[in-house]
């Protein structure tokens, strides 16, 4: 019996923190294997490098803060955001841009600002943009399609990841938003500009693209999972997917010359596992439903912004950065209303 | 995506793990021992203590009263079996302080001699202010936990023509299953409880909300209320706190009472169901609240079982009856594990309040470590009020109570049901009880300098007048001095005057002319 006095509730829930960072990493796990297999062992060996990065930075500013790193190491936070950079990727990036972006994730992305549930910038984008920034080429070079058995093998690979690759003419192409933009700047226009684009592949997953972007099916697959298992909400994705959708059909309605239509826009580039996956970051996204259906909707219209008329083909990582920011000052405006009270908290007034 | 649109009316709440088929399935137990000696607390509801008019060495009936009501907001109690007054003393009180409070204690004579009874033999035909004053002479409280006097409450509903009496059979505390067993057994009485306070309140109809895990008890009581069209009985979804009464009536009405107000501003007075049964014993019968049905579970009884238990018998006793393990009790709980209270010791009597004496095992309560907040928001979702439970914790955890009131402290209900659900395991609620604390205290501080100060003035305005007054005094001194002293002169003048006017007559008419 104890002396301490204690109150209630005396029973939990039995759900942690590590069990739901677990079920995120199974729930990528699909379309990871699916850009190993669909990239080679060059993809194998960065997810490699770019997570065991990710750990070490981790235990590093741990060590650093002077906490015992062990827990925290388990609770499987670092793994997912290391593989979520490495995703986001092109498959046969050199190792270094692994290394350097599990660095920025972890380090500036969310150690700098407390650690664990502390960071205002989802660490994965922000590392995805800040590479983008600094290494334009090595983050737009995209390698054909060549599976794991046909193409190099596990030396040659070796080779590949880390000393970098001599030749790229011939094995590299452009992803589809990526031959859009060029085209248009071409003044093509767009039926026949995405003449070898097939809409069922690109749903599948059998396209040039980041390591674990290609398949909308799997990674739809691993959040449709995450919604049953009650581990993310349906607002973010919903509102997010659907103001895409809405906004291209519009768009492709108007100008089917200049504006790709919403199938394209949905099995391109990161806008599943954005939406899914990145948006629907705890720790980056707004408290309550109705703010991240705004949140959602928001980055629904800078993608569909930033992709049709920016300078960059693809906007899921400013976009989510962009609506990172914001996000205080939405949990800040948008709150529930409160029992026995209206939205302005002022009691209900019955006489 | 099972909830894609929740019902606006069943706003948050958890679905905790149950244990409730332990104890729904058993008979209530109505044979446990007389104990040797009963612990009867003067103050077992809300409001003021009972004043005891019974002397030590007094012999005493069952039934007979041992306290008297104070106040408007008070209840009476009686004495649970016949026996001697053994003693008036301050015992320890059934709350995670255990600090004594003023207690009755009877020497019980094994006799259990009832006080002769006046039952009325028509109680429904009682006049309604009659049917008050039963309920209250009979010392009955809200029997959910709150123990608010049920006979204001009665009173209350009276005097504020409601339209709908609701009765609160929820029972969403886990374990507990009191009410479910009372409603199986005793479902007659109850529905007879409910048309007296129908009848107490001029009330036109009652509802009953049942929560969907306890379809027999349902069943008996829309059975027991099948030729009354006036008693609905219905079933509201499982969902921790639906006991609390105004989740369940948003659910049932799709009204709220306001953050300000009561229920009877929007026509409803909320009875336990277990009140019900209280009543219908206190009119009919005319029994006083005496005993309760108590369940008695967890992880370190043996027999776990609901209990008919006298008021005033010690805990440890229901315990032993219930065959609970001493060694394995890791924690002791009054009423459920969501909201009940921990005590510190089994040797404190069973109350009014007590709906649940809980002895749970290691497993039972094992709580992992609190880890960061990772902003999941799930107490967000689960709180059934519509607050912020992350933002109000990290406004408290930095000092901030203004900014922890401004997102709504005062309403929470602290349930628990967002420390339940937290991946983190953040106690949550702990903070927010703390913070309530808190504010309490900086009240009392705030009201002691508002005293101060106003001493301070009112003693500068007494130091003021006073001054004022000396002051006045010393002129009044001062001007009779100087009268005193004009009016020696004016006679000395006179007298000179008088002299001259000897000598020289005509002088004093100029004089007076010149004046």
């Amino acid at each position: 019996m104890s002396i301490k006095p204690i109150s209630g509730p005396h029973v939990v829930a039995v759900r942690s923190v590590d069990s739901i960072m677990r079920k995120v990493i199974v729930a990528l796990v699909p379309a990871t294997a699916w850009g190993i297999f669909l990239f080679g062992w060059p993809a194998l060996y960065l997810c490699a490098v770019t997570i065991l990065s990710a750990l070490l930075f981790e235990a590093l500013c741990l060590k650093l803060k002077g906490v015992n790193a062990g827990p925290y190491l388990r609770d499987g936070s670092a793994v997912l955001t290391g593989l979520l950079v490495v995703m986001t990727l092109p498959p046969w990036a050199p190792w270094w841009i692994g290394v350097v972006g599990a660095g920025i994730a972890i380090i500036l992305g969310k150690q700098v600002y407390g650690g664990l549930g502390q960071n205002l910038f989802n660490p994965a984008m922000l590392a995805r943009v800040a590479l983008l920034i600094s290494f334009p080429i090595e983050m737009t070079t995209w390698v054909n399609v060549e599976p794991i058995l046909a193409g190099p093998g596990l030396l040659e690979s070796l080779s590949i990841t880390f000393s970098g690759l001599s030749d790229l003419d011939g094995i590299t192409g452009a992803t589809t938003l990526g031959a859009v933009k060029t085209g248009f700047s071409q003044h093509l226009t767009l039926p026949g500009l995405l003449h070898e684009y097939s809409g069922i592949l690109a749903f599948i997953g059998w396209e040039r693209g980041s390591l674990g972007e290609t398949s909308t099916l799997l990674i739809l697959g691993g959040g449709l999972w995450l919604l049953r298992e009650g581990v993310i909400q349906w607002h973010i994705p919903v509102s997010l997917l659907s103001s895409i959708a809405l906004l291209s059909g519009l768009g492709h309605l108007i100008d089917s010359q200049h504006y790709l239509g919403p199938w394209a826009h949905l099995n391109s580039g990161a806008l599943m596992l954005v939406a899914f996956f990145i948006a629907t970051d705890y720790v980056t996204s707004p408290n309550t439903p109705l703010g991240q259906m705004i949140f959602g909707a928001g980055c629904g219209l800078l993608i569909f912004i930033i992709r049709s008329w920016g300078g960059y083909p693809e906007g899921t990582g400013f976009a989510i950065l962009l609506m990172n920011a914001v996000t205080p000052l939405i949990d800040h405006y948008i709150r529930p209303r409160i029992y026995g009270r209206y939205r302005n908290g002022k009691p209900i007034d019955v006489s | 995506m099972l909830a894609l649109f929740e019902n606006p009316r069943l706003r948050g709440g958890v679905h905790a793990e149950e244990h409730k088929v332990e104890t729904s399935g058993l008979p209530i137990a109505t044979d446990m021992p007389l104990p040797k000696k009963l612990y009867i607390p003067v103050q077992q509801h809300v409001g003021k203590p009972a004043e005891p008019l019974v002397k030590v060495g007094e012999k005493v009936l069952k039934g007979q009263l041992l306290a008297y009501s104070q106040g408007t907001i008070s209840a009476p109690v009686h004495a649970p079996s016949s026996g001697t007054i053994a003693d008036v003393l301050d015992f320890p009180a059934p709350h995670p302080s255990a600090l004594p409070i003023r207690t009755i204690v009877i020497e019980t004579d094994g006799l259990d001699q009832w006080l002769p009874l006046q039952a009325p033999d028509d109680p429904l035909s009682l006049p309604a202010e009659e049917i008050c004053a039963l309920v209250g002479a009979a010392g009955v409280v809200g029997l959910g936990g709150a123990v608010f006097p049920s006979a204001v409450k009665l009173d209350l509903g009276r005097k504020n023509k409601i339209q709908m009496l609701l009765i609160n059979a929820g029972e969403c505390e886990p374990y507990l299953t009191c009410d479910d067993r009372l409603m199986q057994e005793r479902a007659g009485e109850i529905v007879t409880g409910i048309r007296l306070m129908l009848r107490g309140m001029h009330a036109p109809e009652a509802t009953v909300g049942i929560e969907d895990n306890k379809p027999e008890a349902f069943i008996a009581m829309r059975e027991a209320c099948a030729e009354f069209a006036n008693i609905n009985v219905v079933q509201v979804p499982t969902r921790y706190p639906m006991g609390w009464d105004r989740q369940m009536l948003r659910y049932l009405t799709g009204r709220e009472i306001p953050a300000d107000g009561r229920a009877t501003d929007i026509g409803v007075v909320i009875h336990n169901v277990a009140t019900a049964h209280a009543v219908y014993k206190a009119v009919c019968l005319n029994q006083p609240l005496i005993s309760r049905v108590v369940t008695v579970s967890g992880g370190a009884v043996a027999e776990p079982k609901n209990v008919e238990v006298l008021i005033g018998t010690l805990m440890s006793e229901v315990l032993d009856f219930c065959a609970a393990d001493k060694s394995r009790v890791a924690r002791l709980i009054m009423g459920g594990p969501m909201m009940g209270d921990a005590l510190p010791l089994s040797e404190v009597p069973v109350v009014k309040a007590c709906n649940g004496i809980l002895a749970l095992s290691e497993q039972d309560i094992e709580i992992p470590e609190v880890k960061p907040c990772i902003r999941c928001s799930t107490c967000v979702t689960a709180c059934p009020v519509g607050l912020l439970p992350l933002e109000m914790a990290s406004r408290i955890r930095a000092s901030q109570l203004d900014a922890a009131v401004d997102l709504g402290l005062k309403d929470c209900i602290n349930c628990g049901s967002c420390s339940y659900v937290c991946p983190s395991n953040i106690p949550l609620v702990h903070y927010f009880k703390f913070a309530s604390g808190e504010l309490y205290k900086r009240q009392q501080m705030e009201h002691k300098s508002e005293q101060t100060k106003r001493l301070i003035d009112d003693r500068n305005q007494r130091m003021e007048r006073i001054r004022l007054e000396q002051e006045a005094e010393a002129r009044r001194v001062m001007e009779a001095r100087a009268a005193r002293a004009r009016e020696q002169e004016l006679a000395k003048l006179k007298a000179q005057q008088a002299q001259q006017s000897i000598s020289e007559p005509t002088d004093i008419a100029t004089a007076e002319e010149v004046r």
